[in-house]
């Protein structure tokens, strides 16, 4: 991806704003795919219980959480080794969403496991155990947290951004802890399921199930870029409007000097 | 009454704000609760009956940890010599300041009391109750520590000064406010232990802004 191409801000602004109708209009057309395949097929046949289809939801929202995680991380080496202009932007952009979606996956998590790991949800409102995936899962939503805390703290743009990227380096690590702590202490301090997925010897989930679940990965997925975009220009636009604000107090000052 | 107004305002909006305190103290108290779930381990009936004072501990350690920002960013750029010369007398401007400071960091630490519950498995009617106490202790959290904050304006290491001065003083607001959060669980009265713990917030609301203000009518001659 010709990356240098979008060192220019206002080629950026010009592409973004070509290119968010197509991903608003695609994430919309395939989030009603996944809806479709979601509700038409009878999951509840395979699993004997509806709460099946929170995996629609929790699983790619635990895939875009991480994966915003590694595109700061990607974003980071681009402010610190490449010293690309608009890196700093995709990381600050990057943050709340990949935030959102780490929130949504620990919620919908807790939710699910405390329907079925009861078997049959008569467990009160407040059940929590906090076992390796739900931790590792918590703590990646507070580095998030900390480094959108960090962003926000320092007023200088370039600085904030040397700042948080390597607080987002250092805090990759979490990235593998998440995937493999489910193997690691299974069936002591873990309620998690294994990995069904991406395994050794390939995908362990039902045809039907694993399509539904692609689709709607394909579609958080698509929803994700759209609002990274917007997100980027927005804070584009919200540099341009600070730089105009010095630049007009400083012409205030000037004069009456 | 426009200038005390004007002063709250511009108090909640810097809070808010880039350097503010809100954001910092919601994510401070998140963090402790979560690293006393981790430290403490897969328990939920041992979390279950210390969740209402680990939340106490971790609102009041938020607060002490925001409660830095209240005066000295003012003293650093000067805004507190022109408070000190204003019009208003020093005591309304520090309650002021206080009050603001309350809304816009102590209370958003009460409204999140009742979510970070279920991080630590506690009974509903229980976080009720801590939520209630909380929202009659953080001010008086605000204000206590407000007297800290006005000794230790001047001095630039002051943080950890700062937070040695408070809790001493905070103690009676934890004893009586973990009687009424306890309740729940079948210990004092909530009535008599939230009582007295209206009456602590009270007296630190009047005798919160008196000292602070004679602080710093002292320190920063």
């Amino acid at each position: 991806m010709p990356f240098l191409d979008f060192a220019n801000p206002s080629r950026f602004l010009a592409f973004a704003r070509r290119a968010l109708p197509w991903l608003s209009g695609a994430s919309l057309i395939a989030f009603a795919l996944a809806i479709y395949l979601a509700t038409a097929v009878p999951f509840a046949l395979y699993e004997q219980s509806q709460t099946i289809l929170i995996m629609f939801i929790h699983v790619p929202a635990a895939w875009l959480g991480m994966m915003g995680w590694a595109l700061m991380s990607v974003s980071a080496l681009g402010t610190l080794v490449w010293r690309h202009p608009l890196a700093d932007v995709a990381a600050k952009a990057t943050a709340p969403v990949g935030a959102a979606f780490t929130f949504i996956c620990f919620t919908t998590g807790w939710l699910w496991g405390r329907a079925s790991w009861a078997g049959g949800g008569n467990l009160p409102l407040e059940y929590m155990i906090l076992d390796a995936r739900l931790s590792s899962v918590l703590m990646l939503l507070i580095f998030y947290l900390v480094v959108i805390a960090l962003v926000r703290a320092i007023d200088e743009p370039s600085r904030a951004a040397r700042v948080a990227a390597i607080f987002t380096l250092v805090g990759v690590l979490i990235l593998p802890i998440i995937k493999f702590s489910v193997d690691w202490q299974q069936g002591k301090y873990t309620l998690h399921q294994r990995e069904s997925l991406i395994r050794a010897d390939g995908p362990q989930l039902d045809m039907p199930i694993l399509i539904t679940l692609l689709v709607a990965a394909l579609a958080f997925t698509l929803l994700f870029f759209t609002l990274h975009l917007a997100a980027m220009r927005n804070e584009i636009l919200r540099r341009r409007v600070r730089s105009m604000r010095l630049m007009q107090a400083r012409e205030l000052a000037e004069a009456s000097a | 009454m426009n200038a005390l107004l004007a002063l709250i305002k511009r108090d909640m909006r810097l809070a808010v704000r880039v350097g503010g305190g809100t954001g910092i103290g919601l994510l401070f108290f998140l963090i402790i609760v979560v690293l006393t779930t981790f430290a403490i381990g897969p328990d939920p009936k041992l979390l279950a009956r210390i969740g209402p004072a680990i939340l106490w501990l971790g609102a009041l350690l938020a607060s002490l940890l925001t409660l830095d920002r209240l005066l000295t960013s003012d003293a650093e750029d000067g805004s507190l010599d022109l408070i000190m010369m204003a019009d208003m007398p020093l005591e309304i401007a520090v309650a002021a300041k206080a009050s603001a400071h309350w809304l816009t960091t102590g209370l958003p630490l009460v409204i999140a009391t009742p979510f970070l519950g279920l991080l630590l498995n506690v009974n509903p009617s229980a976080t009720l109750a801590v939520a209630f106490a909380l929202l009659v202790g953080t001010p008086a959290f605000t204000f206590i520590g407000l007297i800290g904050a006005a000794l230790t304006v001047s001095l630039r290491r002051g943080g950890l000064l700062l937070s040695v001065l408070v809790l001493p003083l905070a103690v009676p607001v934890l004893i009586f406010g973990m009687a009424a959060s306890g309740t729940a669980i079948g210990e004092a009265n909530f009535g008599t232990a939230f009582t007295i713990l209206c009456a602590l917030a009270l007296m630190s609301l009047v005798v919160g802004p008196f000292a602070a203000a004679a602080a710093l009518r002292a320190g920063l001659d």
